[in-house]
């Protein structure tokens, strides 16, 4: 019991940093650096991501479960998951519309936005590719998308930081956002070998 | 020139996902590590590409307006599917490499957005080449920027060894960092010599509801409402004409 504990915990720390899902295995790359201007906005990008990956991740396995696996359908797994994520982007928004406006302001924006992000689709292929019970797979999910969401967010805070910085004119814009992922990446890549 | 080639030429040349449009990011930072696997992503989508066109225009006046973006995510996870599994039987060594990238083939914005943007609205023909010369655009730039990366990372082309022996490979260029370096100088060299590029807003919009700078999208318009924005572009327009018309009557 201790040793799924802890092996659960090496897990999502490894989601989190080692395997930074952006640095490092390059999902999510456009929102990453589209919606990374404003600390604010990235937060509220970060937390829509981390609720829908990790819903996603429940929900796509236990699917992968409990119907594709019994009826040998495991090569439909890429059409199920897409539909389901779609339609699970579509409810949640519905759902938080309905019960929690303050919550929908926060994160509905951002809802649409996800059905598209690679990573939603990504996590749920890697739980299955990997052979993730249900709920290795949640913890895995949850790991994957707070790495999302400490990168964008500290993506944001630098590029705020950057705003009124002289940058040469070639530089202005996107190739600025791109050295500085480049020199987060490097950064991250320190926690290779921790797990 | 010949409406087809034409085609092709817009893909390669004057829009090219890549260079010009940056569409499609995820999958040309991860799997650029190397030329050939620069060559089987970029194939690989070429083949989705031109089936996904080809069979949505062949029943763009079947599919209901409201549920077109379910539609087109069925056609081309199915696509997706069976390029996953041909290349799982007949090329795993391609497989192995690209791994999860490949059904993520199903969430490249370049597929999406030729459909939508393309197929939907022409010819069985054209589109097919449409998709052709997307596609080979996209396996262009991904071969030129995996042949860098690999020429610079691991003194390979290619998998041969072409750099003299004393070449000390700069590892960090087949890792992550140097994917977003290589992108970062590249789009820098695009500002700096003033060439046509999404980033720098000068490049040709896309055709793609966002409008396709996923460098630069802040999230507020988003496909499905596009039709929406159209129209209300469009009725102020109308308002402010009216207005200025009935400015220049008084």
């Amino acid at each position: 019991m201790k040793d799924f504990f802890v092996n659960l915990l090496i897990l999502l720390v490894a989601g989190a940093f080692v395997n930074n899902v952006v640095l490092s295995q390059f999902l999510g790359i456009c929102s990453f650096l589209g919606i990374s201007n404003k600390i604010k906005t990235a937060t509220g990008m970060g937390f829509a991501v981390i609720f829908v990956i990790t819903m996603a991740s429940a929900i796509a396995s236990a699917i992968y479960k409990f119907v594709l696996r019994p009826l040998d359908l495991d090569y439909l797994q890429t059409i199920v998951f897409i539909m389901v994520i779609a339609c699970l982007v579509q409810f949640v928004e519905m759902v938080i519309k309905k019960f929690s406006p303050t919550l929908y302001n926060a994160l509905g924006v951002y809802l649409p936005l996800i059905t598209t992000n690679c990573a939603v689709l990504g996590v749920a292929l890697i739980n299955v590719q990997n052979d993730y019970d249900i709920f290795t797979s949640i913890v895995n999910g949850f790991g994957t998308s707070l790495g999302y969401t400490i990168a964008i967010i500290l993506l944001a805070g630098i590029r705020e930081r950057m705003e009124f910085n002289n940058i040469s004119k070639s530089f202005k814009g996107s190739p600025i956002v791109l050295i500085t992922a480049t020199l987060m990446a490097m950064a991250f890549y320190g926690f290779a070998g921790i797990v | 020139m010949n409406k087809y080639v034409e085609r092709l030429y817009n893909g390669i040349v004057k829009e090219n996902p890549i260079f010009i449009m940056m569409l499609g990011m995820c999958p040309t930072l991860a799997v650029t590590t190397s030329a050939t696997n620069g060559a089987g992503m970029g194939l690989s989508t070429t083949v989705v590409l031109a089936a996904a066109n080809l069979l949505i225009s062949a029943i763009r006046k079947f599919i209901p307006d409201k549920v077109r973006m379910p539609s087109y995510i069925v056609v081309v996870a199915s696509l997706v599917t069976i390029v996953e599994l041909l290349l799982k039987a007949y090329l795993p060594s391609v497989n192995e490499a690209l791994g999860i990238y490949i059904p993520l083939i199903v969430v490249n914005c370049i597929i999406f957005g030729r459909v939508e943007a393309y197929a939907a609205k022409n010819a069985v023909g054209v589109s097919f080449f449409d998709g052709i010369g997307m596609g080979l655009g996209f396996t262009i730039a991904l071969i030129a920027i995996g042949a860098f990366r690999e020429l610079l990372g691991a003194g390979t082309l290619f998998g041969y060894g072409i750099m003299p022996e004393s070449f000390t490979p700069i590892a960090m260029f087949v890792q992550a960092p140097g994917a977003f370096l290589v992108l970062a100088m590249l789009t820098a060299l695009q500002n700096k010599l003033m060439l046509p590029s999404a980033t720098n807003g000068s490049g040709r919009k896309s055709t793609l509801a966002c409008g396709g700078d996923c460098a630069n999208c802040s999230g507020e318009v988003y496909a499905a409402n596009h039709s929406d924005l159209q129209k209300a572009k469009e009725i102020a327009a109308t308002v402010e004409n009216n207005a200025k018309k009935s400015q220049k009557e008084d």
